[in-house]
């Protein structure tokens, strides 16, 4: 019960990788990139007494003549494949509008889901009538970007049996940038839960289905209390996704579980203290470390 | 106030969460998030602190100005509260967003600072009737993550033990006027007695339960909560009920023990680390805001 009270500390950066620090494709607001007058300017640059200068802080990518600085802290930019989890913010005609960390609200289009009782389904007036019966306002699915309008704006899909409304579970809401992107971000986590690391940087934690009902099509959600193993392991896996991410490691299924492993011996409370979030998160890299090489 | 949207099954893990006394985060009901306490953090302020809990952000600055004390009782100081919303903590609050909210929680502060044991508002006096000590309490809140009001409690608190009051020194001239002098010498200052400084415990009624320090998600899945400012003996000296739901008397009854309980083991760590944060004196790293 006791609260833990404590004076500030200077956060450190838990590195292994010293390589990391003399990159020379990471800039600052301000670098400049080149003083070459044969490049083309792109985004995340500007010319400054005709020297291409980054102006935010990222990755330099060139594509032939091209240079663009892709920003480390960033929102959304969501490209054609994308899997995401995004939460419905509005229910319009014929579309639902879905928040996704992106600059603009999303959409979902009612042709672009699995409504219930099959897939070669009409949709008639009705459904559009009932769209709130399927997915209300603060509801969370997971989705794949189908289409990238031309302001940005996503259009989503959801016409596959893995993606749909979410149930129950624990959203962790990230940076995008920390997602690694991977074959697949649907994960079934031999600890016992199951995850779907959104590229937008939302996280969906929840315990692993059992057998699946086909004919639902991924809108029905059970309300049966989920047990307190199961509650541990997902309180454990959020606590160990805030502490990867507090220390910038890239989150993908690995990293996510060796972090866990390296977290049983704390109580699941614990995780979030600073000091114990260093310790894990060091066990963490190292044991990516000796994996790869 | 800074809400945050949770779909039907969230609610219903995190109702069932807390009936098996396993919250989202590991937590048990009567759990603190970890807190980092700060104090002497704006140099142009007499006593400042800056509180974090969980991503709450909490800034307090302390401002003591001589006044006039009010008619009613000439012998003693007085506290003014002041809370300010930025819009850094959320979207929500800019413009005159934040106005309400902010109203809303100085008021409660009044509230609970409106009695004779908590700062001794004597001490405040220069001279009876015409001068005395005014601090304007300014809060300012930075992020919202649930849990306002103990974390401005617990800021308060810390500021106030900050708070270094110039010493003055009333002398009377030849026609009978008094003439203030403050000291020159910046260590020549008083302190106040922060000991019956109450601490605000806000215990959020989810499902058949309570829980203390709730994040925003469980504030979405809560319909009423209960406040209560308690000091490090258990003395209650302030109460109320926030949000649009009722509270079963048993219930109100139930969780004003669990509040002072709760509210009682607040002091002591807080005391214990001012006082070491004191010890270490200027030779302490300040943090900050970009640590």
């Amino acid at each position: 019960m006791a609260a833990d009270m404590r004076l500030p500390s200077i956060r450190k950066a838990v590195s292994l990788l010293d390589s990391a620090f003399d990159r020379k494709d990471l800039v600052v607001p301000g670098d400049v990139i080149t003083s070459d007058t044969g490049f083309m300017r792109g985004h995340g640059t500007y010319v400054d007494e005709e020297k291409l200068t980054a102006s935010v802080a990222g990755e330099v990518q060139r594509v032939d003549k091209l240079i663009c600085v892709r920003p480390l802290k960033t929102r959304f930019n969501g490209e054609v494949g994308d899997v995401i989890v995004g939460r419905i913010t509005e229910v319009q005609q014929k579309r639902w509008k879905v928040e996704t960390n992106s600059r603009l609200d999303s959409v979902l289009l009612l042709s672009a889901v699995n409504l219930p009782g099959g897939e070669l389904r009409r949709r008639s007036a009705e459904d559009e009538l009932t769209m709130r019966e399927y997915l209300q306002e603060g509801d969370l699915i997971s989705a794949e970007v189908q289409s990238v309008f031309s302001d940005g704006a996503l259009s989503l899909h959801t016409r596959s049996l893995k993606y749909g409304k979410l149930g129950q579970g624990v959203l962790v809401q990230l940076s995008p940038s920390l997602i690694k992107r991977q074959k697949t971000h649907f994960h079934n986590l031999p600890c016992g839960a199951s995850i779907i690391l959104g590229n937008n940087g939302f996280v969906w934690l929840y315990p692993t289905p059992g057998q699946q009902d086909e004919e639902a099509g991924g809108f029905y959600t059970s309300l049966e209390p989920v047990s307190l193993a199961d509650r541990e392991v997902i309180s454990r896996l959020r606590n160990c996704l805030l502490a990867l991410a507090a220390h910038k490691v890239l989150l993908y299924d690995t990293s996510v579980l060796y972090c866990y492993e390296s977290s049983v011996q704390h109580q699941v409370k614990d995780i979030l203290k600073p000091e114990v979030m260093e310790e894990i998160v060091m066990l963490t890299q190292q044991k990516l470390l000796e994996q790869e090489g | 106030m800074a809400t945050v949207q949770v779909s039907e099954a969230e609610k219903v893990y995190i109702l069932h969460g807390i009936r098996d006394d396993l919250r989202v985060d590991g937590r048990g009901c009567e759990d603190y998030r970890h807190m980092e306490i700060e104090t002497d953090v704006v140099s142009n302020t007499d006593g400042s602190a800056k509180v974090t809990l969980g991503h709450t952000a909490v800034l307090v600055g302390i401002k003591a100005e001589i006044g006039k004390p009010r008619p009613m009782v000439p012998k003693e100081g007085y506290l003014e509260f002041f809370v300010d919303c930025s819009a850094n903590a959320t979207p929500e609050f800019e413009g005159r967003g934040g106005e309400e909210l902010g109203t809303e929680l100085s008021n409660t502060l009044y509230k609970v600072f409106n009695n004779k044991k908590s700062v001794d508002l004597r001490s405040l006096c220069i001279s009876a009737g015409e001068h005395c000590w005014v601090l304007y309490v300014d809060v300012l809140l930075l992020q919202c993550d649930g849990n306002l009001y103990d974390a401005i409690s617990i800021a308060i608190k810390a500021a106030l033990f900050n708070t270094k009051i110039p010493r003055v020194h009333i002398s009377s001239d030849d026609e009978g006027g008094k003439e203030i002098e403050l000291s020159d010498d910046p260590y020549d200052c008083m302190r106040l007695n922060v000991e019956n400084v109450p601490c605000i415990v806000t215990l959020c009624k989810v499902g058949h339960r309570y829980v203390v320090d709730a994040t925003l998600q469980e504030k979405a899945c809560s319909v009423a909560s209960l406040i209560i400012s308690v000091t490090h003996k258990g003395t209650v000296t302030c109460m109320r009920k926030v949000g649009g739901g009722s509270l079963d008397p048993e219930s109100v009854y139930e969780m004003t023990e669990a509040g002072k309980r709760v509210g009682k083991t607040l002091h002591a760590p807080l005391m214990k680390l001012l006082q070491e944060e004191e010890s270490l004196g200027t030779k302490r790293q300040k943090v900050g805001f970009l640590g």
